[in-house]
């Protein structure tokens, strides 16, 4: 028989996170159904854009980045529902919750996994639309702004994510909570990004990112501490 | 010295008030099946042991660990399976019982699945997608899942809902093995029947409180939905039918 554990020990923080991490990943490689939603819909908002407005160059190193960030924030919005959705389903989130483990490991692992298909989205959009709009969005300081913005948009998406997904409007609470909640981010996001791509000086965009750092710490900060009070009942 | 002890448990939500001052414990290696009708508050008494929910007032102690402060301790020494079986349908069986086992940190992690799936006679199909599984081997895999890292204390919420005659017998089986393993198992369900047949001892929860407990030798054979009638004051239907006789 294998050997048993101890009772009263409790699954080490890193362990958790990783196991979580893992299961997001093997489960959505097999399905691939939230990496596709959020693909085509990325896909189909860039299109749409490109061939129903007509921009001279000036404008469109004014608006790429905004149309950027408005793909990015509701191809996202599909991605944290069905995260969390799938938790939710077949009663796995109490699964996840009955586990002896820090439960701001269950939190940073469905972050991390969130973030990885965020990232794995953007990596397919970004060239799409420099294509498109004939401007190179592979710019050091832009894929920083991608990055930071992100992250601050999947931490608070996360948590408002396990929120809403006990409610039966789950699908339409989510976007509605989220994003009065992650508009700084959003803001900040798409004003470094407009002066990246106008070659502004970065005086100008370095407070930007500093919002975003600064938005980044106090979410992650404020998800860790109440997250356990989140899934509690 | 009881397993599981719960003294003047109250549980509220809002202005409802679901437990009500609920008295409980049950010893190592007993089997206590835990009756009660609709909206006795079973489920809620079941999730605030396994710390899905927070007690309002009251003293809870499980595996030794008093409950909500030392909630991870509590998790570490329970398996929990309900009507839904907490598995994900993208994962085949070996992989849930592989992501539950790391949660759980259990050591030799290979060989314990390989048991587990032995136990409840999935070995052939443990790498097969779990949404290709049918509602019985489901459950059946949510049983490997409960006793992974090998608890002493297993909770069963209405685990036959849902279940074909095949099904729930193979589940009995897979419970009696489990049972006589020594652990203590608190289970909840509608089939009196085969709480009949596993149980060690009956406890009756209504309106929030536990209202009679008998052990099994205590109630004649088949005997036991007379035992419930009685403790929820509910009229014997065959003293009801002679009744209804008489008056023409």
């Amino acid at each position: 028989m294998a050997k048993k554990r101890k009772p009263s020990s409790q699954t080490s923080f890193w362990r958790a996170l990783s196991a979580v991490v893992w299961k997001d990943i093997s489960a959505e490689w097999r399905s691939r159904e939230m990496f596709s939603a959020m693909l085509i819909f990325s896909l189909l908002v860039a299109f749409i854009f490109n061939f129903s407005l007509d921009l001279n160059p000036k404008t469109q190193r004014e608006i790429t980045a905004g149309m950027l960030w408005v793909t990015f924030a509701f191809a996202g919005t599909l991605g944290l529902n069905r995260s969390m959705a799938i938790e939710k389903d077949r009663g796995c989130l109490d699964g996840l919750l009955l586990a002896p483990v820090d439960r701001s490991a269950i939190y940073f692992g469905k972050v991390i996994g969130n973030l990885v298909f965020m990232f794995s989205v953007e990596a397919i959009v970004l060239p799409l639309f420099s294509i498109f709009y004939n401007v190179n969005l592979f710019n050091p300081g832009l894929l920083l702004v991608i990055l930071l913005g992100s992250v601050g948009y999947v931490v608070v998406g996360t948590l408002i994510a396990t929120m809403t997904v006990q409610t039966r409007t789950r699908d339409v609470l989510l976007p509605i909570l989220l994003f009065p909640v992650v508009l700084p981010v959003i803001a900040s996001a798409v004003r470094a990004s407009t002066f990246f791509l106008q070659g502004q000086a970065m005086d100008l965009i370095w407070p930007n990112i500093n919002l975003l750092i600064a938005f980044d710490v106090i979410y992650i900060a404020l998800a860790y501490m109440v997250f356990d009070y989140v899934v509690e009942e | 010295m009881p397993v599981i002890e719960v003294r003047k448990l109250v549980k509220r939500f809002g202005l409802k008030t679901i437990l009500k001052g609920l008295e409980f414990s049950a010893e190592p290696g007993e089997f206590v099946g835990l009756l009660g009708p609709n909206g006795a508050g079973k489920t809620t008494f079941l999730r605030i042991l396994s710390s899905l929910s927070r007690p309002t007032m009251g003293m809870i102690r499980v595996a030794g660990f008093y409950l909500p402060q030392q909630a991870a301790g509590v998790r570490a020494n329970l398996g929990v399976l309900s009507h839904q079986p907490l598995l994900y349908g993208d994962l085949t069986g070996e992989e849930n019982l592989q992501f539950y086992g790391r949660m759980y940190a259990v050591e030799n992690l290979d060989a314990r699945i390989g048991e587990v799936l032995e136990l409840v006679d999935l070995s052939k199909r443990g790498r097969d997608l779990v949404r290709t599984y049918s509602r019985g081997m489901a459950q059946r895999l949510a049983i490997a899942r409960a006793v992974i890292h090998d608890p002493s204390i297993l909770l069963l919420d209405e685990p036959y809902t849902g279940l074909d005659q095949d099904a729930s017998s193979m589940l009995d089986t897979v419970l009696k093995q489990i049972a006589a393993q020594g652990r203590t198992v608190v289970m909840t369900s509608h089939d009196l029947a085969r709480s009949e047949d596993l149980a060690t001892r009956f406890d009756v929860l209504s309106r929030g409180k536990i209202i009679a407990s008998a052990r099994r030798d205590e109630i004649p054979k088949d005997g036991l939905l007379a035992f419930y009638r009685r403790s929820l004051e509910m009229p014997d239907p065959g003293k009801q039918d002679a009744r209804e006789a008489a008056h023409g």
